[in-house]
């Protein structure tokens, strides 16, 4: 009776199964015509119940009909997602916000960690004729994943992936923006869509947008309702969850919080501390 | 003649009557600048405390269908001195600060932190539903009441709004309470104590078990207050509880309310909705030939 769902109100699934990404990342599967359809860039309140609601971007899934989220066991909240099991409920609420505009043409994807799901998602729209290059980042080797599924989703397109590890432990060693950089110098985009850290994304945008490169990033705040009312993941005059969370990225270097500061869950102002 | 929106709510003056209800989006200044450029007469600010406040963990909000909505985000806010920083680059846009405390020191030791600033009025918040000792807790014991208003406005020029709820005691009697405090005006009312049950996990699906009701399904009690209020005490009204459409804003102001405030819907209708209200509520004035907010004001206590 999906057509009498109320999207604003948690809707129970239960896990079908678990997929290992990482020592500490998993995904988890589940049967929901609604969630499988959402658009790249578009997110879920997800329940947990007796522990919390989190906002989480919708994973793409293999099998139709079936949608999934990703998440770092981090805090308690996402360590008590990360360890749920099999036939275990979750509620989820959504499918919210804007998604990515995916251009024609030559285009380049840059994530990192868990940024990685709504590109999983957009690779899942492109068309023959994009050409992908697909930058992932992580730390160290078993930190990388993805990089099968990657593959799996673009095998009607032209593509390259290129895997960089801070420790250089296995593809290029440093940061993705070091090959974002040297790409566009060789290369013409017509898109670069990007998901990640924060500092991470920042750095992507100023190279992009100082090459006249349309691009475009997943903007994450903390979220408490999702649906633009509790102001939670205000970010200057825009709301995360109603106007993104896919913004341009000439539009959010003219912003003075991106890339500065994010706000706490009492919504004060927190400075970012740390270089890219 | 032509209608004007301009109103007055005792010793505070807007240019329509259309108000951004606390707890809503208020923690930026660049929000609270484009929702009053989106057409609102004002904004209150998420109820601010002494200290910074997380709130519950969630669920802290979601439809109950009918346009009803839960919620107990649990007065989230960066604390009166991180606010006060935000509060400072304010030049134009007229903002109530909404304040919430256990007693009247709470509230005096906030509003000396808030001096000289670009404030248009204080609400003191007597009615949030679901936080120990705040709100409603206070609300519920006209004495306290009294002696936080008084209080208040024995240190601050500044207009005070006591915002009423449904609580435990007679709100009458708080508002009564707040009146001879020397309350400006009344915002009524706040959300209702509610919950709800998922019956596939058997749980309360609020992180806070039980929040406050909003949106359509609380309007004819919220009108019911207005309209009770107005015909009991001499004292200005803003109407709160809701409120979605021009004509909603139109009842309340028939039931005695001199503005509205705006909340829930801002979902569903996102910010062109104070613009909305606005043209339709100056399209009912010309077509009653009515040609201002007050002359509207409580007429159905004629009938």
């Amino acid at each position: 009776m999906e057509f009498l769902r109320d999207f604003n109100k948690p809707h129970t699934c239960k896990i079908e199964y678990i997929i290992n990404e990482t020592p500490t990342v998993r995904t988890f599967v589940f049967s929901d015509t609604i969630m499988s359809k959402s658009l790249p860039g578009q997110f879920a309140m997800v329940w947990i119940p007796g522990i919390n609601e989190l906002p989480m971007s919708i994973m793409v899934s293999n099998e139709k009909n079936k949608a999934a989220f990703t998440v770092r066991k981090r805090g308690i909240n996402s360590t008590a997602l990360y360890n749920l099991k099999p036939g275990q409920n979750i509620g989820v609420r959504g499918p919210y916000g804007n998604n990515f505009n995916i251009k024609n043409g030559n285009i380049l994807l840059v994530g990192g960690g868990t940024g990685l799901v709504p590109l999983m998602r957009l690779l899942k729209f492109v068309t023959p004729s994009n050409n992908v290059k697909l930058i992932i980042g992580a730390s160290t080797q078993n930190e990388v994943f993805f990089e099968n599924l990657a593959k799996i989703l673009l095998k009607n397109n032209v593509h390259d992936i290129i895997i960089t590890t801070i420790d250089g432990s296995y593809g290029r060693k440093g940061l993705v923006t070091d090959v974002v950089s040297e790409l566009l110098n060789t290369t013409k985009f017509n898109g670069i869509y990007t998901c990640g850290p924060e500092l991470m994304m920042f750095h992507t945008i100023k190279l992009a947008v100082s090459k006249k490169v349309f691009i475009q990033a997943s903007v994450e705040r903390i979220m408490k309702c999702g649906i633009g009312i509790c102001g939670s993941c205000s970010m200057n005059e825009n709301l995360i969850c109603k106007d993104g969370t896919v913004f341009n990225g000439n539009y959010l270097l003219e912003n003075n919080e991106f890339g500065f500061s994010y706000r706490d869950k009492s919504g004060s102002i927190i400075k970012y501390t740390s270089k890219v | 003649m032509t209608p004007n929106l301009f109103t007055r709510i005792g010793p505070i003056s807007i240019n329509n009557p259309t108000i951004l209800a606390s707890g809503i989006l208020g923690i930026s200044i660049n929000v609270f600048n484009r929702i009053y450029e989106s057409g609102a007469g004002a904004v209150v600010t998420k109820s601010i405390s002494v200290l910074p406040s997380d709130g519950y963990d969630g669920p802290n909000m979601f439809s109950i269908g009918d346009q009803g909505w839960l919620n107990a985000i649990g007065l989230s806010n960066p604390g009166v001195d991180n606010f006060s920083k935000i509060l400072k680059q304010n030049k134009k846009i007229p903002i109530v600060v909404s304040l919430v405390g256990s007693n009247e020191h709470d509230f005096v030791n906030m509003i000396q932190k808030l001096r000289n600033m670009q404030i248009l009025a204080y609400e003191i918040n007597l009615s949030c539903p679901h936080v120990e000792k705040v709100g409603l807790d206070v609300g519920d014991d006209p004495d306290l009441v009294y002696r936080i208003i008084k209080n208040i406005d024995s240190i601050t020029e500044v207009p005070i709004i006591a915002k009423v709820g449904l609580g435990s005691t007679n709100y009458l009697d708080t508002v009564r309470a707040a009146c001879d405090g020397g309350a400006d005006a009344i915002t009524a009312i706040n959300t209702l104590r509610a919950m709800s049950i998922d019956i596939e996990t058997m749980r309360p699906i609020l992180g806070n078990k039980i929040g406050g009701l909003s949106g359509k399904p609380i309007k004819t009690i919220a009108v019911r207050c207005v309209y009770e209020i107005s015909s009991k005490y001499d004292i200005p009204i803003i109407g709160c509880g809701g409120i979605s459409s021009w004509q909603d804003a139109i009842e309340f102001i028939l039931a005695g309310a001199s503005a509205v405030q705006i909340g829930s819907i801002i979902n569903y209708k996102w910010l062109k909705i104070f613009s909305d209200i606005n043209d339709g509520i100056i399209k009912y004035m010309s077509k009653k030939k009515i040609y201002s907010i007050g002359e509207m004001v409580g007429i159905s206590k004629r009938f």
